[in-house]
């Protein structure tokens, strides 16, 4: 799995979500609170894009009446059919043990370092100054 | 950069251009208004319109998404979903290669309205609308004739303006209509939509005035979106047992955004039945079930979501590979990908039909 640098860190603040197209997919990459998580953008329900979905939070109950909301804009909704899933893990909160947003893994690095490769720096400029997202794919 | 630009290719099976029985362009009070009298524009603007729905303004359940549509959907460049042409044909038409498509709006058109001469001038300006704001601009485009279904001489010469017409694809009435379907008092439309050549389409929800199940309202919304086959099962049972397709052997009925499981079920219980008690209903000739798969076409979304989707495909069967009509409903948030909609295992042929052959033959688009 090759490397790729989708942004550089401050083009994707807390709470945001970018796009990136990397190696024909598209992957859409969240910035929550400062840690980074990437899925697929293709909703496995039924193929809505989920970055145009809303975030949102994990709603649970254990009885009517009984509410709690928890792990706020930890969600993503899909646009569509409003399939729910949870970010950090890509599992569907419709079906869980069937369906699930194939989640990539995502790392923070340094420029210096990047610059030395074996990174693909698609249409990302990298400078030795700044610190870029990487997603693996 | 938030937007995928996608492919229309992606769809990986070569495919006809679709046909698509459902589509809702969304237009304003105030673009109807230059085909509204000045006596009906102040009526409005001094009592608005009544909807034979007690205590509600608006829909009587939050929806899923706001405005029940895509979240993606909104335009651009401002205004609601699917009220912007360009995006429209951006986003759907021109990405998934639709051939043709059904409008069937639903608001502002009057449909549902207690005041008949408003619901009929309503009904008649969403119609010049369609035509005007929408087929001028994009022939693909089919308009539907909205009809103030509650009055059946308001509606009959709605219709018979639109005889003959080629822009109009159908007659369209919402689910939930004041009476069952098959009381006489709705037959002067269906002689009226015989004559002109056109199918009626029936399209979920309305406003009836009476609750949307025979015991009550629901508690939530998701009972709603449920309960229209409920009703249409009820609607489709009286056009049959009424006997309505033996005094108008013509006439075709589609059934829009309704699903299609609970279809055979429904022939299977009436043909049941009938077998006992022909004599209470004389006027039946045949099997209900016959009329059914004689008379009724159904629209595929929302698509069935079996676990085994082999299931559904033999429900197809049942229904006849000839009676089933693609339908995406866009810009609604149940809206079905065409691409992505139909069960994978169909053969080409069957395909082709859904898409887009068992439309061009009902509508008779050449």
């Amino acid at each position: 799995m090759a490397k790729h640098v989708v942004a550089a860190v401050g083009d994707i603040p807390p709470g945001t979500r970018r796009l990136a197209q990397v190696n024909g997919r598209a992957i859409v990459v969240f910035n929550l609170g400062g840690e980074f998580f990437a899925l697929n953008n293709r909703c496995p329900h039924r193929g809505g894009s989920l970055c145009q979905g809303r975030q949102t939070g994990l709603v649970e109950s254990d009885g009517p009446g009984n509410y709690r909301y928890s792990r706020p804009g930890e969600i993503i909704r899909c646009p569509w059919h409003g399939w729910e899933f949870d970010i950090r893990t890509g599992q569907s909160w419709c079906d869980p043990t069937r369906v699930r947003a194939r989640p990539y893994t995502v790392s923070v690095q340094p420029g210096t370092r990047l610059v030395a490769g074996p990174y693909v720096a698609e249409t990302v400029p990298v400078s030795v100054e700044n610190d870029y997202v990487v997603v693996e794919a | 950069m938030n937007i995928e630009v996608r492919q229309p290719q992606l769809g990986a099976k070569a495919r006809v251009g679709i046909f698509d029985c459902d589509i809702h362009p969304k237009s304003s009070l105030e673009d109807l208004r230059p085909y509204l009298s000045n006596r009906w524009w102040d009526y409005l603007q001094t009592y608005g319109q009544r909807q034979r729905h007690g205590y509600v303004k608006g829909f009587p359940y939050p929806k899923s998404q706001p405005l029940a549509s895509r979240r993606d959907s909104w335009p651009p460049g401002g205004g609601l979903p699917a009220s912007d042409l360009d995006f429209m044909r951006q986003q759907h038409l021109d990405f998934y290669g639709i051939e043709w498509g059904v409008m069937n709006p639903l608001s502002p058109t009057g449909q549902g309205e207690q005041n008949d001469e408003l619901s009929a001038a309503m009904a008649f300006a969403a119609n010049e609308y369609q035509l005007e704001g929408w087929n001028r601009r994009d022939p693909r485009l089919k308009a539907s004739v909205v009809i103030p279904y509650e009055n059946s001489e308001m509606s009959c010469a709605e219709i018979r303006k639109r005889a003959g017409d080629r822009r109009f694809a159908h007659v369209l009435f919402l689910s939930r209509t004041s009476e069952l379907l098959g009381k006489r008092r709705y037959w002067p439309i269906f002689e009226a939509a015989v004559e002109a050549g056109l199918p009626i389409g029936v399209h979920v929800f309305g406003s009836s005035g009476r609750p949307m199940s025979s015991t009550g309202w629901p508690s939530f919304y998701i009972e709603e979106i449920t309960e229209h086959s409920a009703s249409l099962q009820a609607s489709v049972a009286s056009l049959i047992v009424e006997g309505v397709f033996e005094r108008f052997p013509e006439l075709k009925i589609v059934l829009i955004e309704a699903g299609f499981a609970w279809i055979p079920a429904l022939g299977w219980r009436l043909d049941q039945n009938w077998k006992r008690m022909k004599d209470e209903v004389p006027h039946l000739k045949r099997a209900p079930s016959e009329y059914l798969r004689e008379h009724f076409w159904v629209s595929t979304q929302p698509m069935e979501e079996a676990e085994d989707p082999d299931h559904v495909i033999d429900v197809m069967e049942w229904i006849g590979w000839d009676k089933i009509l693609f339908a995406s409903d866009y810009p609604h948030w149940d809206f079905d990908d065409p691409f992505l909609a139909l069960p994978p295992s169909l053969s080409e042929e069957r395909r082709n039909k859904i898409y887009s052959g068992n439309a061009k033959a009902l509508y008779r688009f050449d």
